[in-house]
């Protein structure tokens, strides 16, 4: 199908007649929620029953988001404030125990800046050997 | 009143609806005719080259990352190349090509943004619309890949956090099939849409001369037939295995900056196809040292917009001792005002949007040598001149009251 | 007709009340219509009239050295502009409110009007930018206005009379003799563009290079009347070309009369977002060269087929 070359004005319009007909390409967000995929880096969770204390996230942590506490004998709280964390990943990335998961949740505005920070209380460990599927691979997985 | 003798002094920027990003332009104006511009920089300062000496190298990975949303993957792997260089380490063959992967697939973002962002500076929002709709394919693949739609957090000191399954092969191979539909639509409207070309022939124009005098790269460069690209001319990662075009062109002028996009974008969508067809099986990270031996690197890396280059200086503790960035918008800033000489104010949003100026990266220290008045502060001597400025203009700062609660 | 009767027609019906819906209306469709080519969803009906709420909440503020007297004038003079202009303009049946032989000419200097306010509000108000975008606005009726003109004399040429009832009843006794004036239509509805400063012609309010042009130093209520009068000049426009150009159905008893008008109207909002949503924004030299070797000489054209099919008849 030989195409026109040469130049006039209005070149868009078959286009722009289909547009009319199709579904627009926009959303009516936040009436239609929209989900983003697997493995995106949002909202941060600690698992703490896997936690070892080793407080490798703190040392990597680019923006000092996050912070651990020892709460008795294998019991750790963490303390995370989302106004600082930029989702990059690195903590579950270095985690030698899988214990930070970054979720899909991206919908974290607040009116507030304290009540940004969620803190995650200590669990005890769990017995039997298992941790939860992290969504980053870990470095300890790389070798 | 803006008759034909007397000039008008417009600002431009910082804040205007032309400029994306904060700048400012000093436009001395005869009726509707530009007679000068004066460029100052320094609005996006963020202090981000000291900011890395006080981190560690891995917390500066991220930090680079976020100079720019659009180059984040350039600066990041720039920066990490030099820091591998530095320490000696062997990043593995797969790392190299998912590096070019996202590498290119940030490419394809960057000039679909910079095609849309055009439209919309010469008043054409129709393009603006369908240009990003269809950047929003490559920007939902790369959530899927990397796990953000900008700042993709892909790079470590050794390689790369995040492999690439066989599912995303096809997933790729389908959003680039797609892209490639499209911009072969959108060469054809630029090539035949007439007020298209009414407003982007003749404007902005650099001779082949002038460009190579004033050190303009990247696509701006190569659309006045500087024959530079880093990734033929130095490469790094796995271009040297990758066949591609360096596409240049001799419009010397927004039309040609516009082709030369558009078929670099052409090359992109092969250059993928090549390194899903190419891509070896292995590791994809070394193991890193936390402490990097002393030692000196310069790493350059093709982005959207020009060559990048980052100076790192390592002295053997886990933190950089100096790290220097360079980006390619302040090699390509100086050109701006001969593209403006004798050209009209209408132009000015267009010209400036087609060097494809991201001024978050261009904003670092630089020191001018050589000029009759040559000063330098430190820090205490800077804090008095601020207090001193604004006294003079009648505000005190020592009476600002600070409410509400500071970051800790 | 009582001054009672006046009163009401200036004030509700065609005037004030009914012009501002209707052009509230008018600009939703526009802007819907500008959505949907673009692949997007839109606003929702009542946006233009939540924007204008909105503006109505919002503080005035007036530049120091801005002339106060025009400042505040100028928009107000813009929207009466407006609604004086719809009462001369048959919209369906063949009489408009008030008519006289002649009311073609004081239509078109009535739209004249909000340009200059423009022009004036801009000028006074101080800023660059404003200053610039007066300037333009000023420039670009020397290059849209001769073509509008003339286009819109070429038919009252053929029926013989400067009153728009007058060419209303004209073209209604003799049918299907419009058809002879669509390539004036082409033109009006491309000069229209100018004289509502949409693009490719929105030159005077050009956001990315001269930020809101003569708007710039307005806000809150006084920008308010502004953009009202804006749409209140589309639809003024709108209905001129469609009394002008597309007289058919006006013998129609009122219910379909009312029915062949809107669709009138709504056609011709689908021609002007579409012509919107195709084109990029010319610049000042451009346009004015467009606008003198294309339009004008085509306007001209469609004056001498006029003056032919008015020997043959």
């Amino acid at each position: 199908m030989a195409k026109s070359t040469w130049r006039r004005p209005g070149r868009m319009v078959p286009s722009l007649l289909r547009s009319l007909f199709r579904k627009p390409a926009t959303t009516r967000y936040p009436f239609v929620k929209w989900e983003m995929p697997d493995r995106f880096r949002a909202r941060p969770v600690v698992h703490t029953e896997n936690c070892i204390g080793c407080k490798m996230c703190v040392r990597n942590c680019p923006s000092s988001a996050i912070q651990i506490e020892k709460k008795g004998e294998k019991m750790f709280e963490a303390t995370i404030d989302l106004g600082r964390c930029v989702y990059c990943g690195q903590c579950a990335y270095v985690c030698p125990k899988q214990t930070i998961e970054l979720t899909k949740d991206f919908e974290l505005a607040a009116f507030d800046r304290a009540s940004l920070v969620v803190v995650y209380h200590a669990q005890p460990p769990k017995p039997a050997e298992e941790s939860p599927a992290g969504a980053e691979p870990t470095s300890a997985e790389q070798g | 009143m803006p008759n034909k003798d007397k000039i008008v002094r417009v600002p431009i920027g910082p804040q205007h609806p032309a400029l994306k990003e904060p700048e400012n332009f000093m436009v001395d104006l005869r009726g509707e005719k530009i007679s000068s511009v004066a460029i100052r920089l320094g609005y996006n300062h963020r202090g981000i080259e000291k900011g890395c000496e006080e981190r560690t190298y891995v917390q500066d990975i991220y930090l680079l990352e976020r100079v720019c949303g659009i180059c984040s993957h350039s600066h990041s792997t720039a920066f990490v190349q030099a820091v591998e260089e530095i320490a000696g380490l062997e990043v593995p063959a797969r790392a190299k090509y998912i590096r070019v992967l996202i590498g290119e697939l940030e490419r394809i973002h960057s000039h679909l943004l910079w095609l849309g962002v055009a439209g919309h500076e010469i008043g054409f929002d129709t393009l603006l619309m369908y240009v990003w709709r269809d950047r929003e394919l490559v920007m939902d693949l790369l959530a899927e890949l990397t796990g953000n739609r900008v700042h993709y957090a892909m790079n470590v000191i050794g390689g790369v956090k995040r492999d690439v399954t066989k599912d995303q092969f096809v997933r790729i191979a389908s959003v680039v099939d797609a892209l490639e539909e499209r911009t072969k639509y959108y060469i054809e409207l630029a090539m035949t849409e007439e007020t298209l070309a009414q407003r982007l022939s003749n404007v902005g124009y650099l001779s082949h001369e002038d460009a190579v005098r004033l050190g303009t790269i990247g696509p701006t460069g190569r659309a006045s037939g500087v024959d530079r690209d880093t990734r033929r001319d130095d490469p790094y990662a796995a271009y040297a295995e990758l066949e591609f075009q360096v596409i240049t062109d001799t419009h010397c002028d927004v039309f040609g900056r516009t082709l030369v996009r558009l078929g670099e974008l052409m090359q992109t969508y092969s250059i993928i196809r090549q390194v899903l067809k190419q891509m070896p099986d292995g590791a994809i990270t070394v193991k890193a040292p936390l402490r990097i031996p002393a030692g000196e690197a310069v790493s350059r890396y093709e982005a959207p917009r020009g060559e990048d280059t980052h100076f790192v200086r390592a002295n053997g503790t886990d933190k950089p001792e100096r790290v220097k960035v360079r980006a390619p918008t302040l090699a390509n800033l100086q050109s701006v005002a001969k593209m403006l000489e004798d050209g009209y104010l209408a132009d000015l949003p267009i010209v400036v949007a087609a060097i494809d100026p991201c001024f978050s990266c261009t904003d670092r220290m630089i020191a001018v040598r050589g000029i009759a008045e040559e000063k330098t502060m430190n820090w205490e001597e800077l804090v008095q001149h601020g207090v001193r400025w604004y006294r003079e203009r009648g505000i005190d700062p020592a009476r600002i009251v600070m409410r509400g609660d500071g970051l800790a | 007709m009582s001054v009672g009767t006046a009163v009401l027609n200036i004030l509700v019906f065609p005037g004030f009340l009914f012009l501002i819906a209707f052009g509230l209306a008018g600009e939703f469709v526009d802007r819907k219509l500008y959505a949907r080519l673009q692949n997007r969803v839109g606003p929702p009906w009542f946006q233009p009239f939540a924007d204008a709420l909105k503006l109505f909440g919002k503080e005035d503020v007036v530049p120091e050295e801005a002339d106060r007297r025009v400042f505040h004038l100028a928009p107000v003079f813009a929207l009466a502009a407006a609604v004086a202009a719809i009462l001369y303009i048959p919209l369906w049946g063949h009489a408009a409110v008030f008519s006289f032989d002649g009311d073609l000419i004081v239509v078109l200097y009535l739209l004249l009007i909000p340009t200059l306010t423009f022009f004036l509000g801009g000028w006074t108000s101080s800023s660059v930018f404003a200053t610039i975008g007066a300037v333009r606005a000023i420039t670009q009726v020397f290059a849209y206005e001769i073509p509008l003109f003339v286009a819109l004399l070429a038919p009252s040429l053929l029926a013989n009379t400067w009153s728009i009832s007058g060419m209303a009843a004209y073209y209604s006794a003799h049918p299907w003799l419009w058809l002879v004036n669509l390539i004036g239509l082409g033109v009006a509805l491309v000069a229209l563009l100018g004289k509502l400063e949409r693009v490719p012609f929105d030159i005077p309010e050009a956001e990315t290079e001269i930020v809101a042009g003569s708007f710039v130093e307005y806000s809150g209520r006084r920008l308010a009347f502004f953009r009202l009068a804006i749409d209140c000049e589309a639809i003024v426009g709108i209905s001129l070309v469609a009394a002008v150009f597309l007289p058919f159905g006006l013998n129609l008893p009122l219910g379909f009369g009312i029915l062949v008008y809107l669709g009138k109207v709504l056609v011709l909002l689908a021609v002007l977002a579409l012509l919107r949503t195709l084109f990029a924004r010319l610049r000042i030299d451009q346009m004015i060269a467009f606008c003198w070797k294309v339009l004008a000489p085509i306007a001209f054209l469609q004056v001498l087929v006029n003056l032919i099919v008015r020997e043959l008849i």
